[in-house]
């Protein structure tokens, strides 16, 4: 068995039970046991849904802190472009950079040049007429995670680049082994995340190659902190390396597309929205289209789970930014893409959905799966502690709950074992029946007969003295 | 005869394309519980889907089976008229008579049935004009 990491996680003390969690998850990966919500690590994409819908704040994204920076002596901090949307316009791209440095940062490395750098490799890979279509975007995590373990056939689909945070990071390492000729495991390159998946992809990439990157940094952490010395040190704004709007647009749904001037685009975010889409693509029904941009979060990163504000603002304050971009730069100039630089590693398949290693008892418990559905409710309340009636019967088969657990079927049981106690109590051994006429017993019992036919059919007026 | 490990049935109604891709889809989801090679639950899901979208776009209504044994899955639609005059000539590549804004929308575009049997591992047809069609796909896991 792989073992995973994963940046989602729960803090127990402050966890419910509640089902909010388990009813938000795209993979179904979480269920209620023993009060606690419990991540299954195989099903869990870290989109962080469950982390947006937790009303206790029970779910967190483990990320690293400031503070550990500290183990390089060497720091360069990649910030998403997502990040500008956290500030008001009068806040320039410059300031936020800046302010930076003055959290501790030797260097600041704009991610939104990665995202330039995969705009013109996408640009070309769409010349090839042999190229799978649609091609599917393969810069969010969380959607590259969901195609491994619930469209695996749609792998040879998705774009062969790495993330732009991945390729800027290469590039940090690059120049600074070029530059300083110094052993790179004294650089420490961290991103500063909107996202749980983006850690996630760094501590166990997607593929087969190792990350760049040495730590993700979450924007929600630092915020306040950033915030405090921009504002404090207006003036000490230095020139850091920033990319034009072009790669900036990737932080919202349809910046990438626009970016790469890919006119036949289909554009989808909010993970289950973007699983609806996949199934269309799996059917074959999307053919005609050349491109997919796919981001898990609602509105792209700026939605991010790890975001500060609320993300219409967000959007809002990046499409003005944008807006100024084009206007100063309508069609600005990107750095050509070398081949070693975006490749990424192989993704292989990490399918969720069967139930067994063996054909003949997979079909066994899929034919099991079926019929106890049928007995379950369909309410889908989730107060088992699995998502769905259909979740419940797949933990039955698999042995990981009971029929009981169902509050229906266990009301059901009770209300069968009450009639079985009353029929028992009716009942006298033949010395204590003193009453000449049994008749009376008979008919008490014929009426209780007749009592439950109607509401059960009438199938088992046996079931209830035996 | 050799008893299926697993059967499901699904009713189509001609005309209802809110309900279509929804037995195709089942099919799917339940051939990935079984474990079946994506590479395979796709030409599965796809030769499914077109045959579904066939019944719903012209024919008077029919059913859909699909047959899930340890090493195949078949798939059986029939339907209830019109028919097909010439299967040799539907057959081909491109062909249809589906009109032009119904090929506009993405369907008709004549590449169902070939689309079918170029994923299916067996694959037959049987039409009489007035009275139906049947489709028999087999697709080796």
């Amino acid at each position: 068995m792989i073992e995973y990491f994963h940046s989602v996680r729960l803090i127990s003390e402050r966890c419910k039970g509640c089902v909010s969690c388990i009813k938000r998850c795209p993979t179904e990966a979480i269920r209620i046991r023993g009060g606690k919500a419990k991540i299954t690590e195989s099903r869990c994409i870290d989109c962080g849904e469950c982390i947006r819908y937790c009303p206790n704040r029970a779910k967190t994204a483990v990320t690293d802190s400031l503070a550990d920076i500290k183990r390089y002596p060497h720091n360069v901090a990649l910030p998403a472009p997502s990040l500008y949307s956290q500030f008001e316009a009068q806040v320039t791209v410059d300031a936020i950079l800046c302010g930076l440095l003055s959290l501790g940062f030797d260097e600041v490395f704009d991610v939104a040049v990665g995202a330039e750098v995969v705009t013109t490799a996408i640009r070309e890979l769409l010349q090839h007429k042999q190229v799978k279509r649609p091609l599917i975007s393969s810069a969010c995590p969380a959607v590259v995670r969901l195609i491994q373990v619930k469209f695996p056939e749609l792998i040879d689909h998705l774009v062969p680049f790495e993330a732009p945070v991945e390729i800027a990071a290469r590039m940090v390492r690059e120049e600074y082994a070029r530059r300083t000729g110094r052993p790179q495991d004294e650089l420490g390159v961290w991103f500063i995340t909107p996202c749980p998946a983006k850690l996630t992809a760094i501590r166990q990439p997607l593929g087969d190659l190792p990350s760049n990157i040495s730590g993700a940094i979450s924007i929600a952490d630092i915020f306040g902190e950033l915030r405090r010395v921009i504002l404090q040190k207006p003036a000490a704004v230095a020139k850091c390396r920033r990319a034009s709007w072009a790669g900036m647009g990737w932080a919202v749904a349809g910046g990438e597309t626009e970016a790469a001037g890919v006119l036949n685009t289909l554009v989808v975010h909010e993970i289950h929205s973007i699983s609806n889409v996949l199934e269309q693509v799996a059917m074959g029904k999307l053919k005609d289209i050349d491109y997919v941009e796919a981001l898990a979060c609602a509105g792209g990163c700026i939605g991010g789970p790890l975001m500060v504000e609320n993300r219409f603002v967000a959007e809002h304050r990046m499409r003005n930014r944008l807006a100024v971009g084009k206007r100063l730069q309508p069609q600005p100039e990107l750095p050509l893409a070398p081949e070693d630089l975006v490749q990424r590693g192989t993704l292989e398949p990490r399918p969720i959905m069967r139930l067994d290693e063996d054909i003949s008892k997979a079909l066994y418990k899929v034919e099991q799966m079926e019929r106890t559905l049928e007995r379950l409710p369909g309410l889908d309340c989730g107060s088992c502690g699995s998502p769905t009636c259909k979740a419940l019967a797949e933990d039955i088969v698999q042995g990981q709950a009971s029929e009981m657990d169902c509050i229906f079927k266990l009301r059901e049981r009770v209300h069968e074992l009450a009639k079985e106690m009353m029929g028992l109590a009716e009942k006298l051994p033949p010395s204590l029946d003193k009453k000449e006429k049994k008749g009376a017993i008979r008919d008490g019992k014929s009426k209780r007969v007749a009592g439950t036919s109607g509401r059960r059919g009438g199938s088992d007026d046996s079931g209830g003295g035996a | 005869m050799e008893q299926p490990a697993l059967a499901m049935e699904f009713h189509l109604t001609a005309g209802d394309f809110n309900g279509a891709g929804d037995a195709s889809g089942k099919i799917k989801r339940t051939l990935q519980q079984v474990g079946v090679k994506a590479e395979v639950i796709r030409r599965i899901a796809i030769s499914a889907y077109e045959a579904e979208m066939n019944v719903i776009i012209h024919s008077l209504g029919g059913d859909i089976r699909a047959k899930v044994y340890p090493d195949r899955t078949e798939i059986e639609v029939k339907d209830s008229g019109p028919g097909i005059a010439d299967v040799d000539q539907a057959m081909q590549e491109g062909y249809s008579t589906a009109p032009d804004h119904i090929r506009e929308m993405g369907f008709g575009a004549g590449m169902g049935l070939p689309n079918m049997s170029r994923c299916a591992d067996r694959f037959s047809i049987e039409s009489k004009v007035g009275e139906g069609t049947t489709l028999r796909i087999i697709i080796n896991h």
